[in-house]
C-alpha cells in the first residue's frame, strides 16, 4: 500500500482491519522506508525486525480468523532508545550500554504491544535523553527530515524525525526538561507529556526521576490521545505511578472548546522568543478564541528562574542515577584495569560523552558537602515557587498556551560548544517538567524558511483530556 | 570564579571520574559559567518556603492522609518475588563484561 504523511494510527488499523495490507506488509515498508530514509535522518540505531514480524504475524492471523483487533493492531511504531525492549540493544545513545540487551520490556513498550503495535526498532536520542538537539548522541547525530542542516530538537530527536519522516507511524519519546515537546515542535509533529506518574517509568532508563516522563510523538492530535490511552494507568512495577482513573481519552476528544479559559502569560513572550514564533504562536491563540475560547492574562512570575532550577535538579538526580554505569553488571568495562577504582573510573571516563560527564560533575557538585543547601536544597524551594505559579493560573484558568520553543529548529552545530545557550532552548518546556503537569505541543505554522512552529498547551494535573481537546480543536480548524 | 581546578578534580573523584587535562580545563570553564547563570537563584528569599523533591505526593493523591499513607496503594507483601519472577541466573549475568559461571568478576578488592 502506499505511504504517506496522513498514514495516521486510524489509518494504518483500519488498513490492516480491512484487509487492504497486512500489519506484516505494513511494517515491511516501513523498514523500506527506513532503509532508504535512515541513511541520512540517523533515526533509527537498531532495527527489531524479527520481533516486528513475528508480531504483526500474529496481528495478521487475528484478522484471518475475524477476530476483534486491538486498538493499535498492526501500527508500526519505533521506540526511543532510553526505553528497555527485550531481547533488543537498549543504548541510551550512550557508548557505556553500547552492547546492553535488556531481559526484560518497559512497562510503556509491553503494553504498546499489547494494545497490537509492532515495534520496529529503536530511536536515537541524545545521551542518556541530556540533550536539546540530539547531537549529543555517541552515535552520531539525528538530522531534521524537514531542513538536513538543521537538528531536529531532542533529546527525543529520533522520534520526532522517524514519524516526521514516515518512518514509523508514530513514536514513543520522554521528556524531563522538553524533550518530547521540543523535537516535536521542531520536526512539525504531536508531541504529548502526560503528567507526572500518569504513565509508568518502569524501564525507563532514569535520567531525573522526579521528572522524567514517557509520552507519544503522533501525527495527530487523536494519534496522541489513542497511544496515551494505551500506555496510561497505575503500574505496580512503578511506586510513583499515580493510582488515578484513566479517562477515554478520544471520546472527550470532540467536545466543544466554546467557553473554555485559555490563560496567556507575559513571561513567555519576552526577550528571547523569535518573532515569526510569537506571531505564529499569537495566530493561534487568535484561532483558539475564534473557537469560542475566552483569553485569560495569567502570571508566571517565577518563570525565569526555572532552567537554573532545572539545571540544578536534573543534575543532582542524573549524577546519582548514573552511578550504577560502574562496569560490572552490565555496562561498558575499560580494558586492561588493575584495580577497583581504576576500573570504575576508566570505564566511566571512557563510556560517558562530554555532556552526560558535565552534568554528572555538575549534580555532584550541587549535592557535595557545603554546597548541598545553596544549590540543591535551594532549587528544591523554587521548584516549590515555580509550582504554586501553576495553582494560582490554574485557579483561573483550564490550560495555558505559550510557544513550545522560543526558536525554530536550529542549524547543527550552532550552539554544541555553549551548553548555556543549548539549556536556554528549552526554557519555555522545563517548568511544566518541575510541576508535573501536563503538555502538548502542536504544529502552527512555518517560519519564512518552511520551519515548523509549535504551540504549547499546558495543563492542569491528571488533565490531559482538556489540553488534548483543545490541541484537536485547533488541529482540526487550520 | 566559584569552582577551582582542585574542586573539579575532588568532585570528579567523587563521581568516579578522571577526566582528561583538556577534559578539566574545559569542565572549570563550563561549571563556572553554569553556577553563574544559576546564582539568579540567591535574588529569591526562599526562607520560608518548603522544598519539594518531587510532585507525587501532592497530586493524584488523597491529601487528607499523611506521608506514606498517601502511598499506601503502591505497597506490597514483603514476600519472595512479590511483583515479578527473578532473573534466571544466566540472563542476569548476559549483560556483564566478565562474569564466570556464578558471579560478576571484579579487579581484586582486597590486596594481602
Amino acid at each position: 500500500m502506499e505511504l504517506t504523511p496522513s498514514l495516521t494510527i486510524d489509518a494504518a488499523r483500519s488498513a490492516v482491519e480491512q484487509r487492504a495490507t497486512t500489519a506484516v506488509a505494513l511494517a515491511e515498508t516501513h523498514y523500506d522506508r527506513i532503509q532508504k530514509e535512515n541513511g541520512q535522518i540517523n533515526a533509527f540505531l537498531t532495527l527489531s525486525k524479527e520481533r516486528a514480524l513475528e508480531h504483526a504475524d500474529r496481528i495478521d492471523r487475528m484478522v484471518a480468523e475475524g477476530k476483534a483487533l486491538p486498538p493499535l493492531a498492526g501500527v508500526p511504531v519505533g521506540i526511543k532508545d532510553v526505553m528497555s525492549t527485550r531481547g533488543v540493544r537498549t543504548t541510551a545513545s550512550s557508548k557505556i550500554l553500547e552492547k546492553y540487551i535488556p531481559p526484560f520490556d518497559c512497562t510503556a513498550v509491553a503494553r504498546l504491544e499489547a494494545a497490537g503495535a509492532v515495534i520496529l526498532g529503536k530511536l536515537n536520542c541524545d545521551e542518556f535523553a541530556m540533550g536539546s538537539s540530539n547531537e549529543n548522541s555517541a552515535y552520531g547525530p539525528v538530522r531534521n527530515p524537514r531542513d538536513l542542516t538543521r537538528v531536529p530538537g531532542g533529546s527525543s530527536g529520533g522520534s520526532a524525525a522517524a514519524v516526521a519522516a514516515d518512518m514509523a507511524v508514530f513514536a514513543l519519546g520522554s521528556d524531563t526538561g522538553g524533550s518530547i515537546r521540543q523535537p516535536a515542535s521542531f520536526c512539525g509533529v504531536v508531541g504529548l507529556m502526560p503528567t507526572y506518574g500518569r504513565v509508568s517509568r518502569y524501564g525507563l532508563i532514569a535520567f531525573a526521576s522526579s521528572l522524567d516522563h514517557i509520552g507519544p510523538l503522533t501525527k495527530s492530535v487523536k494519534d496522541a490521545a489513542t497511544v496515551l490511552q494505551a500506555i496510561a494507568g497505575r503500574d505496580p512495577m512503578d511506586s510513583t505511578s499515580a493510582d488515578v482513573p484513566v479517562p477515554d481519552f478520544a471520546a472527550e476528544l470532540d467536545k466543544p472548546v466554546r467557553g473554555l479559559k485559555l490563560g496567556v502569560a507575559k513571561e513567555y513572550f519576552g526577550d528571547g522568543l523569535d518573532d515569526e514564533v510569537r506571531q505564529a504562536v499569537e495566530t493561534a491563540i487568535e484561532k483558539l478564541k475564534t473557537l469560542g475560547c475566552e483569553i485569560v492574562p495569567v502570571s508566571l512570575p517565577h518563570t525565569p528562574y526555572a532552567i537554573p532550577t532545572y539545571y540544578l535538579i536534573a543534575t543532582a538526580e542524573a549524577s546519582s542515577n548514573l552511578a550504577r554505569y560502574d562496569g560490572v553488571r552490565y555496562s561498558h568495562r575499560a580494558p586492561g584495569v588493575k584495580t577497583l577504582a581504576e576500573m570504575y573510573r576508566r570505564s566511566r571516563d571512557e563510556g560517558f560523552g562530554a555532556e552526560v560527564k558535565r552534568r554528572i560533575m555538575l549534580g555532584t557538585y550541587a549535592l557535595s558537602a557545603g554546597y548541598y543547601d545553596a544549590y540543591y536544597l535551594k532549587a528544591q524551594k523554587v521548584r516549590t515557587l515555580l509550582t504554586r505559579d501553576f495553582e494560582k493560573a490554574f485557579s483561573k484558568v483550564d490550560a495555558i498556551v505559550t510557544p513550545t520553543s522560543p526558536t525554530a529548529a536550529f542549524r547543527l552545530g550552532e550552539k554544541s560548544n555553549d551548553p548555556l545557550s543549548m539549556y536556554l532552548a528549552d526554557i519555555y518546556t522545563v517548568t511544566a517538567d518541575l510541576a508535573g503537569i501536563p503538555g502538548i505541543s502542536v504544529p502552527c505554522g512555518e517560519t519564512k524558511e518552511k520551519l515548523p512552529i509549535g504551540l504549547q498547551i499546558l495543563g492542569k494535573h491528571f488533565a490531559e483530556s482538556t489540553i488534548l481537546r483543545i490541541a484537536h480543536a485547533y488541529e482540526q480548524a487550520t | 570564579m566559584k569552582v577551582t581546578e582542585k574542586d573539579v578534580v575532588y568532585v570528579a573523584d567523587l563521581a568516579n571520574l578522571e577526566l582528561t587535562a583538556e577534559e578539566r580545563s574545559g569542565m572549570l570553564r563550563d561549571l563556572n559559567s553554569i553556577l553563574d547563570y544559576v546564582d539568579r537563584l540567591n535574588e529569591l528569599d526562599t526562607s520560608d518556603v518548603p522544598a519539594i523533591a518531587q510532585v507525587s505526593d501532592r497530586y493524584g493523591v488523597d491529601s487528607a492522609k499523611q506521608g506514606s499513607e498517601r502511598f499506601a496503594y503502591a505497597t506490597r507483601e514483603d514476600v519472595l518475588e512479590g511483583l515479578r519472577k527473578s532473573l534466571p541466573h544466566a540472563e542476569a549475568l548476559a549483560n556483564a563484561p566478565d562474569p564466570d559461571e556464578d558471579f560478576f568478576r571484579v579487579p581484586k578488592v582486597i590486596e594481602r
